[in-house]
């Protein structure tokens, strides 16, 4: 929940370098190579289910917030310039991150009907 | 003591060696000197060789050298000891002794259980122990054996865990083997592993021998546990004992250190009149007795729980279980009592891994502070396993578990049920209701997935194991806690806990360990090991070890290709050097080629499938490696997995 509050908070404030929510979109398989090969599935996982680092997907956050949250973390997460991740990357693992689908659902999962 | 003993033993060997290198090149026997020569194969004798020839023996002959070895009396000493095993990788220092285990101890009570690398022998004590409550041996060659053994003693060291570690050693200079025994001999064999053992001697002789092995074992079975070593002279054990009569100390029943009843009246008063009591455990339970009284204390007290894990402290799902929400109840905590924390400071300081280093305190001012440990009895200048001191409100030096029984009367004596207590432990039951809802959710995430999410192994293991006697023997700290968050803890023994060192490795040989003594503890107990493939390839050997000696355990490799902790550690350098990530994976992955975890077990005669990288696939082959597991053996799948 901290990390939710804060993510919300760093994007309000946000400055004008990004007008993430006004660019083009992003490219899926693009985003999905660099969210391989920049190490982002370290803690988020392959399919951006969580890990050490926050669930990403499916229904990411807007570009706008990931990339508030990415140029300025408050977490464990370390911050990412756009030297080592640019805002095209950032909208490019966005659309990687929309096409991930909706996990099954708990009810329809029998191994996970445990401690009810 | 060997001064009395006259018969050196090995004097003999140079001689024989030399005779049979000049007896090398001769004439047939029987036949006439000039008919039949036969052509040297080897060069003429040296000077030396044919001065060995001709003249007498340096030594008596080898079968006067032995009346009753002195090995012999050694086995008797560990045979007085309530020690099962004697887990070694055999070397040459210790030749009489192993020797004398085998054959003059029937290879019983002490049994030998051939290991194939020292961090295999000793990491075997280190989960033996966690799960049988008493230590097993480890028997390692001198310098070079020590050296492979020794992070898995720094490891048993850190976690205060028992275990009687003897060093091959051979003192007495005259009795070395030219070459490789020089190389493997010390002046002071336990100098390198002195800073992380409770206690360690180098006997010189029988009495010394009985006296110090009795007194290493008792040092390494009182709180605070930990290994203790036995440099074990091979010269000695392998003199002749005669007919003298030895005594060995008996092993008498000792009592536990347990914290001063008035400390622990008072640490009672306080948590009894706090508003918010925590209860912070590590390394507190050993036993189910241990588990029922720390139950009973946290419900007279209704206070949190928080369990970091060292052990298996509380059941997972009991309401008054909030590991899963330690900063929310420390941040309304009043009173806070550590109990065998290993990092209490960690516990209720914040910490971040950034440039500029911040830690603050996670408690509200004026919270108080309480600690039972024995680990304060025992710290070393060296190696900082101690971690952050944290300052006490009131310090308590007593065992945790044997100070439980008294904490909890003087508790109780105080302690009034009252309806903020109530609303309190109403609060928390809903929040763990809620946490487990949220774990739920959280594994339907990637679910599906290949490679398989940590939570789908877990759960597709949890489903097949749940109604059996079941153990988890590694950590499940990178596994993301799935089974701590999902599975149904409720017995001390099914859970292991920590490593204390964090050596890679531990994992393995750890559980291997657990499991030898899951077997022995009867009632058909399934050890559940989740290893790391980076774990599980720094002592590869514990598969051969497994099959050899028939310990069943179901190894289920978490195999994400890469030290994947580091990995990280990698990339969080790179982001904040401003450079590209790509490069984080160079010396962090395990791939081209990909380990064949699969072929490697069954290289080792152990069972096992694998690689499985398809989710719908896993339960039936762990069905599969249940039915070998359940038949005595182990088995091992390689499962292709997610990160984390």
């Amino acid at each position: 929940m901290t990390h939710k509050i804060a993510l919300l908070a760093a994007a309000l404030m946000l400055p004008a370098t990004l007008a993430l929510a006004d660019e083009p979109k992003g490219d899926a398989a693009h985003g999905k190579q660099l969210f391989l090969a920049d190490g982002c599935y370290e803690c988020h996982g392959y399919v951006g289910q969580g890990g050490p680092g926050l669930r990403l997907a499916p229904n990411p956050k807007p570009p706008v917030a990931i990339a508030a949250y990415i140029r300025n973390p408050v977490g464990e997460m370390p911050p990412y310039t756009s030297a080592v991740l640019s805002d095209q990357g950032i909208r490019d693992i966005y659309a990687y991150l929309s096409t991930i689908p909706a996990a099954p659902k708990l009810a329809d999962i029998p191994l996970l009907k445990v401690g009810e | 003591m060997t001064d009395t003993f006259d018969v050196k033993r090995r004097g003999f060997f140079g001689a024989v060696a030399a005779g049979a290198a000049g007896a090398a090149a001769s004439t047939i026997p029987g036949s006439p000197a000039k008919a039949q020569t036969v052509k040297p194969t080897v060069a003429a004798p040296t000077v030396q060789q044919a001065a060995a020839e001709t003249q007498a023996p340096l030594a008596p002959k080898e079968s006067e050298l032995v009346g009753r070895t002195a090995s012999d009396f050694m086995v008797d000493v560990l045979k007085s000891l309530p020690i099962d095993y004697v887990a070694t990788m055999p070397g040459s220092t210790f030749r009489g002794l192993h020797e004398s285990l085998v054959n003059y101890g029937g290879n019983k009570a002490p049994e030998l259980l051939t290991c194939l690398h020292e961090e295999v022998a000793v990491g075997m004590c280190h989960g033996y122990a966690k799960i049988a409550h008493k230590p097993m041996a480890s028997l390692i060659h001198g310098v070079v054996g020590m050296q492979h053994g020794s992070m898995a003693i720094y490891n048993c060291w850190a976690d205060r865990v028992p275990a009687l570690v003897m060093i091959g050693n051979t003192q007495a200079l005259e009795e070395r083997r030219p070459g490789a025994e020089w190389a493997h001999s010390a002046q002071d064999n336990a100098a390198m592993i002195r800073d992380f053992v409770k206690w360690d001697d180098m006997p010189v002789s029988l009495p010394h021998f009985a006296e110090s092995t009795v007194r290493a074992y008792q040092q390494s079975v009182t709180p605070p546990f930990a290994p203790t070593a036995i440099v074990v002279n091979g010269d000695l054990a392998e003199s002749s004992i005669g007919d003298v009569k030895i005594d060995i100390p008996a092993l008498g029943h000792r009592y536990m250190p347990v914290g001063d009843p008035a400390a622990l009246m008072e640490a009672a008063k306080m948590l009894a009149g706090a508003q918010a009591p925590v209860l912070v455990l590590d390394r507190c339970v050993r036993t189910q007795e241990g588990l029922a009284n720390v139950v009973a204390l946290a419900e007279a007290l209704g206070a949190a729980v928080i369990d970091k894990g060292g052990r298996m402290n509380f059941p997972n799902r009991h309401p008054l279980n909030q590991s899963g929400r330690a900063k929310t109840v420390l941040a309304e905590a009043d009173v806070v009592m550590g109990i065998e924390t290993a990092d209490l400071y960690g516990v209720i300081h914040s910490y971040q891994d950034r440039i500029h280093r911040v830690g603050r305190p996670l408690t509200k001012p004026g919270t108080k502070i309480i600690s039972l440990t024995a680990s304060e009895l025992l710290i070393h200048a060296n190696f900082q396993d101690f971690q952050r001191m944290q300052a006490a409100d009131l310090s308590i030096i007593g065992d945790g578990e044997s100070s439980l029984p008294l904490l909890l009367a003087a508790v109780r004596s105080v302690a009034t049920t009252s309806s903020a207590m109530t609303d309190r432990v109403k609060k928390y039951a809903d929040a763990a209701r809620e946490d487990m809802d949220r774990q739920r959710q959280a594994a339907t995430y990637a679910w599906d997935a290949s490679p398989i999410s940590v939570a789908r192994i877990c759960m597709e293991i949890y489903d097949k194991v749940q109604h059996e006697d079941w153990s988890l023997t590694a950590p499940s700290t990178f596994l993301s806690g799935w089974p701590t968050r999902l599975w149904n803890f409720t017995k001390a023994h099914q859970y292991s806990g920590e490593s204390g060192g964090y050596g890679v490795g531990y994992a393995s040989v750890a559980s291997l360990g657990a499991a030898l003594a899951h077997r022995d503890a009867g009632g058909g107990r399934i050890p559940v090991a989740v290893l790391g493939d980076g774990d599980l390839m720094c002592a590869p050997s514990i598969l051969w070890t497994a099959a050899h000696h028939s310990i069943p355990i179901l190894i289920v490799v978490h195999n994400n290709r890469a030290y994947h902790q580091e990995l990280m550690h990698v990339q969080r350098m790179a982001a904040r050097h401003g450079r590209g990530l790509e490069n984080a994976r160079v010396g962090t992955t395990i791939t081209n080629p990909n380990i064949a975890f699969a072929k490697l077990a069954d290289s080792m005669g152990v069972w096992s499938e694998g690689p499985i990288d398809d989710p719908n696939n896993l339960g039936p082959a762990l069905a599969r490696a249940l039915a070998v597991v359940k038949s005595g053996k182990p088995a091992l799948l390689d499962v292709i997995s997610q990160p984390r």
